[in-house]
């Protein structure tokens, strides 16, 4: 019998489960536990739950080296862009050490982080950089749409053995939506399809998929029959699932919400150009962010995002191209 | 070996004069690969001769158990740490019989099972890696102390003055041991160091996170011993980290020299004497060898014999031969198991 959460609680239980679940899991990062009234502190202790300074090259290199000895560390890092001050932390040195032992040694953790506010936050808190993460070896790579997807994905990356960047999506934080009880996890590489169509497939993460799912309601109501896939992780990334929906529909649309070349987007168009070309009756189509940071003001930065219009628009065009010789 | 480690017995005072010897022998034999056989050597590879007083009187206190983490110059510590010379040169060597299967080399030494968990070849990010074995250690209440070693050169990083403040408030069970051998790759400390500039020791660094900082000859095994295993015990009791900043001199250049494929690489002179046509320094230290200074230091009051140095020596020489021999004779991995190890 699902319940119905809201995505922020959704995570926030998936942690408590899994420290209650396993004793290794500590969980740590700035202006967090501050109190005692805290409920991770309440529940864990001062020994597993941790506030830090703003030093998140020591709080993500000390999860290495934590979870190299022994632990499994959840970092706190509430924004993707404070990762990339200790950058090759989460590149360079969480990806590389069991590859570079041998497999002598595992790093399970999780770097947990926010992305995508498009709240006048402006250009160095609003960003998507996914696709700096994706195509790591070594490094896993998840961000939900869904408070279903939130929980299963964040108790799946708990239980990982490998580093994990965790990315949930601020604007889905007050979504509800049904959580099934008990022991519930979404594997990594598993794309879900949102929603059924026929006529085109569209591709789209985090709160792209939230706007692909009202564009295919508009487009519905123009006989447009669109497919919604999801695919939850971006490392590994589920290429079968997206080529066996482009198979069944002949048509593919991206959205995005970075900008294109540096878009999750442009990667999944290449693997399906090699994968699934001759399913193609259309170019592929990408929806994206413009080539410009985030503005502040809300004209500004509704201009330069995504949005239903566009994506709307832009299944229309691959619908009405012309046949490609096949 | 559960000896105590306060107890400064014959036995342990040979053992330590033993594993000098043998990571200098060891170290002698990787320069000396590359120009006896040019090409077994692959990348970039950093000694520790110079370094043994350092190395060996801070692991002379450590309990079995305890986590030794130092950075990319990784060869001695293993040593000490009992991981088969063999295991070591083949990785050095690129084989699969290394210790890390040919998938680091001599940069990413690896051996968990006996506490060494790995290295990180970006300078200063290996001790944000030991904070958070100090916090393994404390979490799980085993009564480990990390041993974190790093150069003069890494205490100029992010990741050293984060990671020692982080220690500090959490009062992780962590010694960090500063290895300062005056030179940062090419770069001498003097040109670097606000606190050298202003004529003061590297160790006053402590004072940035009210933890205890103290300076110690690197050429004097004894005297790191001594104040490591204070640093150890305030470590073991919970009262937090230490930083011990050994002064010595390594002998070798940083590391052989970056050439680009066909250019054959070789082991050039010390910096002293190749970047700044020092003679007269590099002499001055080599004058203050730990290994000779021990080695004289233990015959002259009689806990070694001439003969019995001469014996350690000799079977130095032969293991370490024994493992040039090895590796030379070691097959290359299946190129097959490259995709291996990516994911646990």
């Amino acid at each position: 019998m699902p319940r119905e959460m809201m995505f922020a609680e959704a995570m926030a239980t998936a942690i408590m489960e899994e420290m209650q679940r396993d004793s290794d899991v500590v969980f740590y990062g700035q202006n967090m536990a501050m109190t005692e009234r805290d409920p991770f502190l309440k529940h864990f202790g001062k020994n597993r739950v941790r506030i830090t300074p703003i030093s998140e090259t020591a709080e993500i290199g000390a999860a290495v080296g934590a979870a190299m000895t022994g632990l499994r560390p959840i970092v706190e890092l509430y924004m993707s862009e404070f990762m990339l001050v200790a950058f090759d932390q989460v590149i360079n040195e969480a990806p590389r050490m069991r590859y570079m032992s041998g497999g002598q040694v595992k790093v399970p953790l999780v770097l947990k982080a926010g992305f995508g506010f498009a709240a006048g936050w402006a250009g160095q808190h609003s960003n998507c950089l996914y696709h700096t993460m994706m195509g790591i070896p070594g490094l896993r790579l998840a961000l939900p749409s869904t408070p279903a997807d939130a929980k299963g994905l964040l108790t799946a990356a708990i239980r990982d053995d490998n580093p994990v960047v965790y990315l949930h999506h601020y604007m889905l934080m007050l979504d509800k939506g049904p959580v099934p009880e008990g022991d519930f996890v979404v594997p990594f590489g598993v794309a879900d399809v949102k929603r059924e169509g026929t006529d085109v497939t569209i591709v789209a993460t985090a709160w792209m998929v939230k706007k692909s799912l009202a564009a295919a309601e508009q487009l519905a109501k123009e006989g447009i029959s669109a497919e919604v896939v999801d695919p939850r992780t971006l490392a590994p990334l589920d290429v079968d699932t997206i080529v066996n929906s482009v198979k069944k529909t002949g048509r593919l649309v991206l959205v995005d919400q970075a900008p294109r070349q540096s878009s999750a987007a442009a990667v999944i168009a290449g693997e399906v150009a090699e994968h699934g070309f001759h399913y193609l009756k259309a170019p592929v189509k990408i929806v994206t962010a413009m080539d410009t940071s985030v503005p502040y003001s809300e004209p500004l930065e509704s201009y330069v995002l995504p949005n239903e219009e566009k994506i709307v628009a832009a299944v229309k065009s691959v619908v009405s191209s012309a046949m490609v010789d096949a | 070996m559960t000896v105590d480690p306060k107890a400064l017995t014959k036995d342990r005072l040979i053992w330590m004069y033993t594993q000098m010897f043998r990571i200098r022998e060891f170290e002698e034999r990787v320069k000396r690969t590359f120009a006896e056989h040019p090409g077994v050597i692959r990348g970039h590879a950093h000694l520790g001769d110079g370094a043994e007083g350092a190395i060996v009187g801070a692991l002379s206190t450590r309990n079995e158990t305890d986590l030794v983490m130092p950075s990319y110059r990784c060869h001695g510590y293993p040593i000490v740490l009992g991981t088969p010379a063999r295991g070591l040169m083949a990785e050095i060597y690129t084989r699969r019989d290394g210790v890390c299967k040919g998938f680091g080399g001599s940069m990413h030494l690896a051996d968990p099972a006996r506490y060494f968990p790995g290295t990180s070849g970006i300078i200063g990010q290996s001790i944000a890696h030991a904070t958070g074995a100090g916090l393994t250690a404390q979490v799980k209440g085993t009564g480990q102390v990390v041993y974190c070693f790093f150069g003069d050169g890494s205490t100029k990083q992010g990741a050293f003055f984060e990671s020692l403040n982080l220690a500090a408030i959490w009062k992780l069970p962590v010694v960090y041991v500063l290895e300062n051998n005056q030179y940062q790759a090419y770069t001498h400390v003097s040109l670097e160091d606000a606190n050298v500039m202003a004529g003061d020791e590297l160790s006053k660094k402590a004072q940035a996170f009210s933890i205890p900082g103290v300076t110690v000859d690197g050429t004097d095994v004894l005297a790191v011993r001594e104040v490591v295993a204070t640093a150890a015990e305030r470590a073991r009791a919970g009262s937090g980290p230490s930083l011990v900043e050994a002064k010595f001199y390594r002998f070798s250049a940083h590391g052989n020299a970056i050439t680009v494929p066909p250019v054959p690489t070789q082991f050039p002179e010390h910096e002293s004497v190749e970047v700044y046509g020092n003679k007269k320094e590099f002499a001055e230290w080599k004058a203050k060898d730990p290994n000779a200074k021990f080695r004289a230091k233990l015959v002259a009051d009689g806990t070694l014999t001439e003969e019995g140095a001469k014996k350690i020596e000799d079977a130095a020489r032969a293991e370490m031969e024994d493992a040039v021999q090895f590796a030379l004779n070691s097959p290359l991995p299946n190129p097959e198991e490259a995709v291996k190890y990516v994911y646990a």
